[in-house]
């Protein structure tokens, strides 16, 4: 009988798989680690005041990137609302830290959890339609939020429900966490947020939640058909976006120190769809898409202004960019540059290494 | 024990089931008829992806229509599709995985279960394997396994062999044929290959433009005069069509 046969592959298989020889896994988390800690003790010594800046500004985006990546790439939804999000929890943030004396952690979490709660009345109507309705009101979404931020204003340590003051000083600054006070103590800070992020990305992605949401990406009708409940496993991702992009605006609002209306208002809607685009570029087959992502939006602008010396601020000049970037990635390699750098440095490190040995395969060019 | 009585699926200006009754014992059943007669369409009604305009289906004694879509797989309503669609980006594992997870079969028992289910359908691949790296017979039998894990009551399979070579439908025969003694679960099977269909099935229906014209006995029904004419087409296949449309 053949299933004898197969009886004894199928476990063994699995036997060895559960015995732990799994050595890219092993690696893998190796260099993870490593570069983990290279990040948090070494570079911020190699970087200047400005360069830290900047990437704490990398390492918050990382998180509203990981949102959208996880959406788009695992799930397949997409939204173009995550800044006006971001907003809401820098909004949310701010007026919890004024308003109350919370530990920093603890007013992040209650900011993710009340901005997921806000994603998750704007993705209820429109998740129960297709892609493209998501992708409309969410920017409609946008749109709103960047109508109301200049009304409202951010918090500044004023009275009453909206917490803004026009005083001349400019209201007080919000506080950073007591283990975190200088910039580079505060980076370090971002970035072991992100990676706790990354890690609450992670156990999603490989538990039922995650094999419902590549279920429902492939196939609704196959997904429905395997008794996923399509609705309820759609909110949640939007709902774990959500919270995940309200942390990010609570980090930023302790990174900035004071909030202003205009870096949410109506001419950086487009943000939502550059984001998007980046998040493209970057990946969204992995999930380390999201850091590549987080580098193109807020270290690349920076960069460019920097060493070339132009004003590239200019969000349209930089959507042009992102435009020729989606174009590449999408005609070159759909997986992104997150997979594609590696690969093509492998192949020119190939060539190179051919080049300097003198060529022994002359049949392989 | 499957019993449709009366069954009726209207889209715009079609009617791809017309008033269909008929009933699945125990086993495995055979579903054949002409392309377009509503072979898919019956599948997806009891899926839940139709809604019919008149009838009723119960089985196991339970109001099939009645329970929403979703819920019918944890009910036991496991199929497959014409199109494979096994999950790509996930391993064999965890696709089978997945539909014992909406299953609500036992938390505890699942490695267990999955990697059983894995052994029944003759899967030699490493469970780690990723689906999208599988060729088209290995996707065939992962949708196969998704179907049997756990407790099934009710397996669907929509044209399992489509597009594989005899000595690969041979195989799948056989794991066919093992479903309802090993599985408990009661099969409809549909597909194109009579050798299939008469190696699998014990009973079959046959239907044509949306109702029953024949059913019982396999090799008896492949033998019914209405069968062959329906399949073979001659004069009175267009009264038929007359009177259907009527």
């Amino acid at each position: 009988m053949t299933a004898a046969g197969a009886t004894e592959t199928a476990q063994t298989a699995w036997a060895r798989i559960r015995a732990g020889a799994d050595r890219p896994t092993v690696i893998r988390v190796v260099v993870i680690g490593a570069l983990l800690l290279f990040v948090l003790l070494v570079l911020p010594s190699l970087l200047g005041g400005y360069w830290i800046s900047v990437s704490t500004g990398v390492a918050v985006f990382t998180i509203v990137a990981l949102g959208l990546n996880l959406l788009f790439g695992r799930v397949g939804l997409v939204s173009l609302g995550q800044m006006a999000l971001l907003a809401l929890g820098c909004w949310v943030a701010a007026r919890l830290f004024f308003l109350t004396s919370l530990p920093f952690p603890v007013v992040l979490l209650i900011t993710g959890l009340v901005t997921a709660a806000l994603g998750t009345l704007v993705g209820l109507p429109a998740l129960r339609l297709g892609g493209l309705h998501l992708a409309l009101i969410t920017l409609m979404f946008a749109g709103l939020v960047a109508i109301v931020v200049p009304t409202t204003n951010f918090p500044n340590g004023g009275s009453g429900v909206l917490g803004h003051t026009e005083a001349s000083t400019g209201g007080l600054v919000i506080r950073r966490p007591g283990i975190a006070q200088s910039d580079s103590a505060y980076f370090r800070y971002t970035v072991v947020v992100a990676a706790i992020m990354f890690l609450v990305a992670l156990v999603h992605v490989g538990s039922k939640s995650g094999r419902a949401w590549a279920a429902i990406r492939q196939s609704e009708p196959a997904a429905l058909a395997a008794g996923v409940n399509i609705t309820l496993y759609k909110l949640y991702a939007f709902t774990l976006a959500s919270f995940m992009t309200g942390v990010a605006g609570g980090l930023y609002a302790g990174y900035v120190g004071r909030l202003y209306s205009y870096q949410f208002s109506g001419a950086r809607t487009i943000d939502s769809v550059s984001l998007l685009a980046v998040v493209l570029m970057g990946g969204i087959f992995s999930l380390w898409g999201a850091v590549v992502a987080a580098m193109l939006q807020q270290l690349l602008p920076a960069m460019l202004q920097s060493w070339i010396g132009f004003f590239l601020r200019n969000p349209d000049f930089l959507l042009v960019i992102f435009g020729i970037g989606v174009l590449q990635v999408l005609v070159t390699a759909p997986e992104g540059i997150v997979t594609q750098l590696p690969r093509d440095l492998k192949r020119l490190g190939g060539s190179v290494l051919r080049l300097v040995k003198g060529r022994p395969k002359e049949s392989s060019a | 024990m499957i019993e449709v009585s009366g069954l009726t699926v209207r889209f715009a200006g079609v009617t791809p089931i017309d008033d269909m009754s008929v009933t699945f014992a125990d086993g495995t059943c055979g579903l054949i008829g002409p392309n377009g007669a509503g072979k898919t369409t019956f599948f997806n009604v009891l899926s839940g992806f139709v809604k019919p305009a008149a009838g009723t289906i119960t089985a196991f004694g339970e109001n099939l229509l009645r329970m929403a879509d979703y819920r019918r797989a944890r009910w036991g309503l496991r199929r497959t599709f014409q199109t494979e669609m096994a999950i790509e980006r996930l391993s064999i594992f965890e696709n089978v995985a997945m539909i014992h997870e909406h299953s609500g079969a036992k938390r505890t028992s699942r490695r267990a279960d999955v990697l059983d289910a894995i052994e029944f359908v003759g899967l030699a691949a490493s469970p780690r394997a990723k689906v999208g790296g599988l060729g088209a017979r290995e996707r065939r039998l992962v949708e196969v396994a998704r179907a049997v894990v756990g407790q099934p009551r009710v397996v669907l399979l929509d044209e399992p062999a489509a597009g594989l070579p005899d000595e690969e439908t041979g195989h799948l025969s056989q794991v066919i044929q093992k479903i309802p003694e090993h599985m408990g679960a009661l099969v409809i099977l549909v597909d194109h290959d009579m050798s299939l269909v008469s190696a699998c099935c014990q009973t079959t229906a046959v239907i044509d433009f949306g109702r029953l014209i024949a059913s019982g006995p396999t090799v008896e029904v492949l033998r019914d005069e209405h069968v062959m004419r329906a399949y073979l087409g001659t004069e009175d296949v267009d009264e038929d069509e007359a009177a259907a449309a009527s």
